[in-house]
């Protein structure tokens, strides 16, 4: 799925030529593999709280070659950043141009992340400094090479920094999982959750619900939840049954050929998943349409199959589920929305509209779960290699694939590992938030 | 009980419980759910499929329904109708290219139109003797790749040439060879014995119980209304997956009409003196697919934490002499129902479905007419007077053969899981056991039906 641009410029005489040329290096991604060390090299702790102590100690328990101090030339594998006790903006600097140097010593792949508290509730300076640091990481990202990223972590009143959606957050910013994701922050606001014994198999004994998983971005959501351990039930239109079935038969779950925007679609798939695993803990809405047409032309069938398959169906499956005494157990809903939904895109109004809402129940259903333990959030993918983007004209889809930090499209992977990550236990004090999956896409924050 | 007749000797009491009484019965055998692909017109949209891809693709769908990956299941049997002779081990090798365990052992079977309802009776009789706990029956035709072999001339130049050990020799057989001997020899429906085709045999049968042209399209005309009907609701969203593009039965034409079907031209029996009644649209057409039907014992079933949609309660085959005349070539069902439901202690008027497959409109007619013939009644089946009456609101309701498409030996796979469903369904909503009655006619003169009840 790597595009041939990005081939050609990584290595060889391809490599000089663009370097001379100045043309846009994206580079190799490293994506993650089961078993594969969870960074390129030792990690920089850069911080003088409790909280930097804390998060260098929990590194250290998880076998990682760990650092207070750096030492000159040697390469790094991640950078942390732990600014948790900021007081007022000049308390910034000490820290952040400590670890500026080291910098230089980023591997390829190499990993920035920062720890700091959300900045709603302090003193108007302590909110400053806090609000500082998402400036100062989104430009940080913005100066990274080689595939590597910068992400962030931000703590809520009360929330220590190796509260499991600390730690669970901060292992997948560090890992190959988040290879996609930069420039974003994600929001602990409880210390809810708990951290897998086997890190290879976070989701082992889980049952979990995947909607047009058939293909593209569904099919790797299913695969992705099956490797790290779920038993996959693979949703979508009868329509698409033939790939649902190969997708079920490859993840060893069972297919549910269902139209989601059916009134009984909930009862459904509680029934299927209860009847046939005897649970049901996870549920991702990815099944979603578009149709596409600039406003002044939208019709009545164009706008309202939009807005039903893509947020009214969620909505009333939630409804269902919200209901059952079957999804009570520390249950997770993650939804996909997507970028369009956040900045615009031209000819997409009812699209964005649709994705926009996801985000908006995602945020309101929060409180409904948080009382059995349960989280929901969205992914918002930005530029993914799918059959569907494959189809925009080659002029369009270059430059859509370049306008992101990382200079390329991500795979339906680094959509489904966000989507895992959040399925997960370890993430279970988050809730509410929207994750974006594009590389530090230009457009739209 | 008539000499003449094939005589129905029904229990002197009737049975308390069906499934307990069913011949040996220690186990029951339930219907777990079935899986198939659309049927295709021939030449359509699987003329490049074999029976072993379209095989596969059913198995691998309901292998997907039921989570049945890695499984080794007791036993799957299919068959083919028209089937290459290089496909002497099909089902097993439909099995090995399936996601199912490699352990999985299958055998074929082959009992024409009845291949597939014989293959689910057969495994279900090993399921109720405790031989296996789970099973998968199903068939699959096409008439688009269907196996053309060389003439009979030809063969035997070509078996003499692979013996002969000299030259003169082989050119002493091949000079043998005529022009004709190269012309192949596709396969086709007629019979062996009379020359005629299944159409014209129908034809015979439906002049002789005078079935009108009226009553076959309107039977016709129900076939694709209930059947397009059926999709509409849904009824096929866990029953079939689509294949090659298709997502229905390609022949389905859920917007005919009963003046469209009046205005087609009749195609069989044209030569009888009297009118000429089948048309094809009230025949059923060539057609391409494949059904699988997942069969288990309750405790199987349970322990899989699947569904018990039906129990397969006893099946009958029978055969007529249609060479001679004595019986229409697709009148077989009309015996073996009467002496099905004896058996059981059961009438026509205890069914809640009614399932006969539509080889031709006038099959199901002829059929229904014999039950209701006072003098075929007492002279044929002896009994005191005619067997009854079906009750046409019960049957066919969700469809079948005309609108389907009728890929032979995947047609009772079709039927098995449909009725299991609709059972399930009816038994849940009343509170009661609902009764189903699959009868399906078969080449040669033969005829399978079954008894199924919901579980």
């Amino acid at each position: 799925m790597t595009d041939t641009y990005t081939r050609l410029v990584s290595k060889g005489v391809g490599r000089d030529v663009a370097k001379k040329l100045g043309l846009p290096q994206p580079a190799l991604l490293r994506r993650y593999q089961p078993g594969q060390p969870l960074v390129n090299g030792p990690l920089l702790v850069v911080g003088s709280s409790e909280g930097a102590d804390a998060i260098a100690a929990a590194l250290l328990a998880w076998d990682l070659d760990v650092r207070r101090h750096a030492v000159p030339q040697e390469k790094l594998g991640g950078i942390v950043l732990v600014l948790d006790d900021l007081e007022k903006p000049g308390d910034l600097e000490e820290p952040v141009l400590r670890a500026a140097p080291s910098l230089r010593d980023l591997a390829p792949n190499g990993r920035v992340v920062t720890v700091s508290r959300v900045p709603d509730g302090g003193t108007p300076a302590a909110a400053a400094a806090r609000q500082g640091v998402d400036g100062l990481l989104r430009s940080l990202a913005k100066e990274l090479r080689a595939g590597a990223t910068g992400n962030g972590i931000l703590l809520a009143a009360g929330v220590s920094a190796t509260a499991p959606g600390a730690l669970g957050a901060l292992r997948f910013f560090l890992s190959a999982r988040s290879a996609f994701v930069d420039g974003q922050f994600v929001r602990v606001g409880s210390s809810d959750g708990k951290l897998p014994d086997d890190v290879d198999t976070p989701l082992s004994g889980k049952v979990a619900v995947v909607t047009g998983a058939a293909r593209g971005i569904g099919a790797a959501i299913a695969r992705t939840l099956h490797r790290d351990g779920a038993t996959v039930v693979a949703v979508d239109i009868p329509a698409a049954g033939d790939h649902l079935a190969e997708v079920a038969n490859e993840v060893r779950g069972t297919a549910l050929q269902l139209d989601i925007s059916r009134d009984d679609a909930g009862a459904r798939i509680i029934d299927h998943a209860v009847g046939r695993h005897g649970r049901l803990d996870i549920v991702v809405h990815n099944a979603g349409i578009t149709r596409d047409k600039l406003l002044v032309n939208m019709d009545h069938s164009r706008w309202s199959s939009v807005i039903d398959v893509n947020i009214a169906a969620q909505l009333r499956i939630n409804d269902a589920l919200l209901a059952s005494e079957h999804f009570r157990s520390s249950p997770r809903i993650v939804s996909v929305a997507s970028t369009s939904g956040i900045a615009g895109n031209r000819g997409q109004t009812n699209y964005a509209a649709s994705k926009g809402g996801v985000m908006g129940m995602v945020r309101a259903t929060a409180p409904l779960l948080a009382r059995h333990g349960g989280s929901i959030n969205a992914v918002a993918p930005g530029f993914i290699e799918t059959e569907m983007t494959a189809r925009i004209p080659f002029a369009t889809r270059e430059i859509a694939r370049r306008l992101n930090s990382l200079q390329q499209g991500g795979r339906p992977q680094d959509v489904a590992e966000a989507i895992a990550f959040l399925a997960s236990d370890a993430a279970g004090g988050i809730s509410g938030e929207v994750l974006r999956v594009c590389g530090q896409n230009m457009v739209g924050a | 009980m008539s000499i003449d007749g094939q005589s129905v000797n029904g229990p002197e009491e009737p049975a308390v419980s069906r499934a307990a009484s069913s011949a040996q019965a220690v186990h029951r055998a339930v219907v777990v759910g079935g899986n198939r692909i659309p049927f295709a017109r021939t030449g359509g949209a699987y003329t490049k499929s074999s029976n072993q891809d379209m095989l596969t693709a059913a198995l691998d769908g309901l292998i997907a329904r039921f989570g049945l990956q890695d499984e080794r299941i007791g036993e799957v049997a299919a068959g083919a109708v028209l089937k290459h002779s290089r496909d002497f081990n099909l089902t097993r090798e439909a099995v090995l290219g399936s996601a199912l365990s490699a352990e999985t052992p299958a055998y074929d079977l082959q009992q024409a139109c009845a291949t597939g309802l014989e293959t689910v009776l057969g495994l279900a009789n090993k399921i109720k003797l405790g031989q296996i706990e789970s099973a998968i029956a199903g068939g699959v035709d096409s008439a688009s790749d269907a196996p053309i072999a060389v003439s009979e001339g030809l063969r035997e130049v070509l078996l003499d040439l692979s013996r002969a050990k000299t030259l003169p020799q082989r050119l002493q057989i091949l000079a043998r060879l005529r022009p004709k001997d190269l012309a192949p020899d596709a396969p086709n429906t007629g019979e062996p014995r009379t020359g005629l085709s299944m159409g014209e045999h129908q034809a015979l049968t439906t002049a002789q119980w005078k079935i009108t042209r009226e009553a076959q399209d309107e039977l016709a005309y129900n076939s694709h209304r209930n059947l397009a009907a059926a999709y509409d609701t849904g009824f096929f969203d866990d029953l079939l997956t689509p294949y090659r593009g298709l997502t229905r039965d390609s022949n389905l034409r859920a917007d005919t009409s009963l003046d469209k079907l009046a205005s087609l031209k009749p195609v069989f029996g044209r030569n009888l003196g009297a009118e000429a009644t089948m048309t094809a649209g009230n025949s059923t057409p060539l057609t391409d697919g494949a059904s699988t039907v997942l069969l288990a014992s309750e405790e199987w079933a349970d322990q899989h934490d699947l569904p018990k949609l039906a129990t397969i309660l006893d099946g009958e085959a029978a055969a007529v002499d249609f060479v001679h005349g004595k019986d229409g070539l697709l009148m077989a069902p009309a015996f073996a129902v009467p002496r099905l439901l004896a058996r059981n202690g059961l009438t026509l008027d205890d069914i809640d479905y009614f399932e006969i497959h539509e080889a031709f409109a006038g099959t199901v007619l002829s059929t229904l007419a014999a039950w209701e013939d006072e003098e075929f009644g007492r002279t044929r089946l002896g009994l005191d007077g005619a067997f009854g009456k079906v009750d046409r609101s019960r049957l066919n309701v969700n469809g079948s053969s005309l609108a389907a498409g009728h890929p032979f030996a995947a047609t009772g796979g079709r039927i098995v899981a449909s009725l299991a469903k609709m059972l399930h369904e009816k038994g849940a909503a009343d509170g009661r056991p609902a009764l189903g009655l699959i009868s399906i006619c078969a080449a040669g003169g033969q005829g399978v039906v079954a008894l199924l009840e919901a579980h």
